[in-house]
């Protein structure tokens, strides 16, 4: 048995990375609460799917909680006031993207009196039908707070009707940097089961396995604590290594089944959530508190005092980093700001950016940790091959594209990628990988764009050809239908003139 | 696209990086060859550092001329990356410790302009550009490249000094007839060739216990078989190469070996003269495994390493030259990319082909 083990691990292809992980001393300092700021920005489109639509108008006064946008479409979440007091704007703001374009929000000047609207609690959530529980998720705008900012209530509800069976819950954060998730699970433990007792309920699933890594023992230990009594809520400990928390990696791991790549967890009978998530929805479903703040990892060298503070949504970067304790030496040697992790997060151009629900953390490098350094040419050492968690070829990817070959680049796996950034951080020669695959699906999405609005185009055209041909066809009929009345009008004429000669 | 609208947009994820970059890749092959060559130079003397040196200089130069001739405003940067100097290391490894200097300067040539710039320079290359220049210097100068010495090593008597070592790399000086020697294969087909089988050839000074120790008539790289492997391990050790494609290599070249061996001792050399001889350690470590040239995958490369020992061994015992290494190094180059196009890995949620993996009717929406 131990040599099998041993020989399948010469022979296993030994995906992911093992950075650096920095999350010391950050994830031992307690949690900080950070007062309400002055004014609040709230983008419309915090999570993935369609923005939402401001249900409030200037000048309105709102209450903490309340809800200030409506969820719009299928994929949607909406927005509440993370506290009482006037809307002043509805706007362009700044938003976390990479890009540093404006984004449409709703600004929100605090009176100081953080007053909540009246909450409807629940005191046994047990009891209530599951179709309720996903609509008091979605109600509250509970989304996926690992990052991606997927509306829970969209899969929770999903899984219910998709017969899943296990639920696995992301407790990885196999970001560097990161502690947030990790803070939660010490200080929180017993709320997030709670949570994912609750989802449990919601999607039919039978069991939970609880996915963390072994670099947060304390975590571990907390969680097992407060899963103790709940035969249905596994603690599952996995190696740290990144992409560790990404959803199909951490099914694999802990199911050992393999996500179909055209298909989605729920097609194998898995869901996957954050744990973070779990808490928001415990507070969702028993207080019917929407989600109005979160936990964010401020960190990375030039952070003076790095640690992990709870932050109303909204509130700007600026300010979270100044309530930690600034940049050391006022932000001399500052390379890069990030929203996110390291391998993931994106950057932005300055810290006037808000928190929004997905933001885990904002960190301040200096130059040494971004390595920045002109790429230099591919030797194929193939580390990035080795890296690739998904099995894939960015150094054959990365030369289609630079080829502009495309459709190469799609038959190599381009649809595949995850963008988790192993690739990049593994290159010796410090080659962009991802910027290369970012672009290359930007250009995708384009060329699909494009070839829709020509479908559409060739369509009109082709029906407004057929309507003149049917037009000139039936035109066609009549007249010929009119001059063969004509004529058997004519012949019965005709026919009827020889009886009046001889009448 | 162009390079420029990819600089243009903002900087992508990730925002951290291991730390490895070509040159450190590079100047730990460089520390792995350490040892090997230090022994060699004390077997060989003088003559072979100063072979080892000019062959060096020689390549660095040539990269350089040709940047400078392609218009590459950062020289030095490519020129220091450690790849030149590696390429001329290795070819050095291959050359007769006791060649003349112009051996290094045509070698130094064709490997970095021939071999390396004219595809595209450092990356771009198909074939092993120390290999190109080992291959064509022995197909041009046969003599030269098949002349080896007797260890003399430093502390004996015979040992060339400084100036006399100079001289005979300058090639004022004959090489004394008392000091040619040739290489355990070499001897060995030779003496096949004659009619001499093995059993008889190898009772004198070519005994395999002694080619374990290296003291014996080679290359720099082939008298050190052991010092070889061990900067091979440290390679392995410090992730710079896998194990697939050494292991692949030896394994091509020992399994025919072993079976040839058992069936006519009298005309097939032992596994253990096998991997001990000629270039096959250097070759299995240090060669095959050039990035550049090799496929990109685990399993790609054992097929290439396979191939190559097992050419490799096809060479020595029915080809017409008794060292094979560079030929089937240079042929499997030659196939690299068929063997990318066709062993691919697996990409996750997929078959070998492509296809997504099936979903299961049961759970199925």
């Amino acid at each position: 048995m131990g040599f099998m083990k041993l020989f399948k691990h010469v022979l296993a292809d030994d995906w992911g990375v093992h950075p650096d992980d920095h999350k010391r001393p950050a994830a031992d300092q307690p949690v900080r609460v950070m007062p309400v700021p002055a004014k609040l920005y709230l983008p419309l489109q915090q999570h993935l799917g369609g923005a939402a639509r401001p249900s409030v108008l200037v000048g309105q006064k709102v209450r903490k909680g309340e809800l200030i946008a409506e969820a719009q479409g299928m994929v949607s979440a909406p927005i509440h006031a993370p506290t009482s007091g006037t809307i002043v704007a509805v706007t362009e703001i700044t938003a976390p993207h990479p890009s540093g374009l404006t984004l449409p929000a709703i600004i929100l000047e605090a009176d100081g009196a953080d007053e909540w609207i009246s909450l409807q609690a629940c005191t046994d959530p047990f009891a209530l039908p599951a179709a309720e529980i996903g609509q008091r998720v979605a109600a509250a705008g509970v989304v996926g707070l690992g990052g991606a900012a997927f509306p829970s209530a969209v899969k929770l509800i999903g899984a219910s009707r998709a017969k899943v069976t296990t639920l696995v819950m992301n407790g990885g954060e196999c970001e560097p940097y990161l502690s947030c998730d990790d803070r939660l699970m010490r200080d929180a433990a017993e709320g997030i089961v709670d949570g994912i007792r609750i989802m449990l309920h919601a999607t039919g699933a039978l069991v939970a396995l609880v996915g963390i890594e072994d670099n947060k023992p304390e975590a571990i230990a907390a969680m097992q604590a407060a899963a103790a009594l709940y035969p249905t809520v596994q603690i599952r400990p996995v190696p740290a290594r990144y992409p560790m928390g990404s959803e199909k990696q951490l099914i694999q791991v802990l199911t050992g089944i393999e996500v179909p790549a055209d298909g989605r967890p729920a097609d194998i009978g898995v869901i996957v959530h954050n744990v973070g998530t779990a808490l928001a929805v415990r507070a969702a479903v028993r207080e019917g508190k929407p989600l109005i703040s979160r936990l964010v990892t401020v960190n990375g060298h030039c952070a003076a005092n790095p640690g992990n503070i709870e932050v109303r949504i909204g509130t700007l970067a600026e300010e979270v980093i100044a309530f930690a304790g600034g940049l050391k030496g006022d932000g001399i040697g500052l390379a890069r700001r990030v929203m996110g992790g390291p391998m993931m997060g994106m950057q932005i151009p300055h810290w006037r950016v808000p928190v929004v629900k997905g933001t885990s953390g904002i960190l301040a490098f200096d130059t040494a940790e971004v390595a920045e350094q002109e790429p230099n040419p591919c030797i194929r050492c193939s580390s990035c091959v080795k890296a690739c968690p998904m099995g894939l070829l960015p150094l054959e990817m990365s030369a289609r594209i630079r080829n502009e070959a495309l459709t190469d680049a799609i038959e190599l796996g381009l649809k595949d990628c995850i963008a988790c950034g192993c690739c990049a951080y593994v290159c010796p020669s410090k080659i962009p990988l991802v910027q290369y695959f970012v672009h290359a699906k930007g250009e995708l999405a384009a060329q699909d764009r494009a070839k829709l609005r020509t479908d559409a185009t060739k369509k009109l055209a082709q029906q407004r050809q057929e309507r003149l041909e049917r037009e000139a066809r039936e035109k066609a009929e009549a007249n010929a239908k009119r001059k063969a009345e004509r004529e058997a009008a004519a012949a019965a004429k005709a026919a009827a003139a020889p009886q009046e000669v001889t009448s | 696209m162009t390079t420029s609208s990819l600089a243009a947009q903002p900087i992508a994820s990730p925002h951290a990086h291991g730390g490895n970059s070509v040159t450190s890749t590079m100047f730990r092959v460089q520390m792995a060859l350490v040892p090997a060559t230090l022994y060699g130079f004390w077997l060989f003397g003088w003559p072979s550092f100063f072979l080892w040196l000019l062959t060096i200089l020689s390549c660095l130069g040539f990269e350089a001329l040709s940047l400078k001739l392609m218009g590459v405003t950062r020289i030095k940067r490519t020129l220091f990356d450690g790849s030149a100097l590696l390429t001329g290391w290795l070819l050095a490894m291959t050359l007769p410790p006791w060649a003349p200097w112009w051996v290094a300067i045509v070698g130094g040539f064709i490997a970095i302009v021939i071999g390396k710039q004219v595809f595209g320079g450092v990356g771009q290359n198909v074939f092993n550009p120390a290999m190109v220049a080992r291959v064509a210097l022995l197909v041009s100068f046969p003599l030269p490249l098949t002349q080896w010495i007797m260890p003399l090593p430093l502390n004996t008597v015979a040992a060339p000094d400084f100036i006399h070592g100079l001289q005979i790399f300058l090639g004022n000086q004959a090489m004394p007839d008392a000091m040619a020697s040739a290489s355990l294969l070499g001897h060995t087909k030779t003496e096949l060739a004659r009619g001499i089988d093995l059993l008889h050839s190898l009772s004198g000074e070519h005994g395999a216990l002694f080619s374990l120790i290296g003291t014996r008539a080679g290359s720099l790289g082939e008298s050190a078989s052991l010092l070889i492997l061990a900067g091979g391990l440290y390679l392995l050790a410090s992730g710079i190469i896998t194990w697939h494609t050494p292991v692949a290599v030896l394994a091509g070249l020992a399994i025919p070996a072993a079976i040839g061996h058992a069936v006519d001792p009298a005309h097939y050399l032992s596994v253990s003269s096998h991997l001990l001889s000629g270039a096959a350690m250097l070759g299995a470590f240090f060669i095959a495994t050039d990035y550049v040239t090799s496929p990109n995958t685990g399993r790609g490369q054992i097929v290439f390493g396979l191939g190559i020992g097992f050419m490799t061994w096809v060479i020595r015992t029915y080809g017409g030259y008794p060292e094979g290494m560079a030929f089937a190094v240079l042929l499997m180059n030659a196939l690299t990319p068929v063997i990318d196009r066709f062993v691919k890995p697996r990409i996750l949620g997929r078959d070998r082909k492509g296809k997504p993996l099936d979903i299961p009717e049961s759970k199925g929406a």
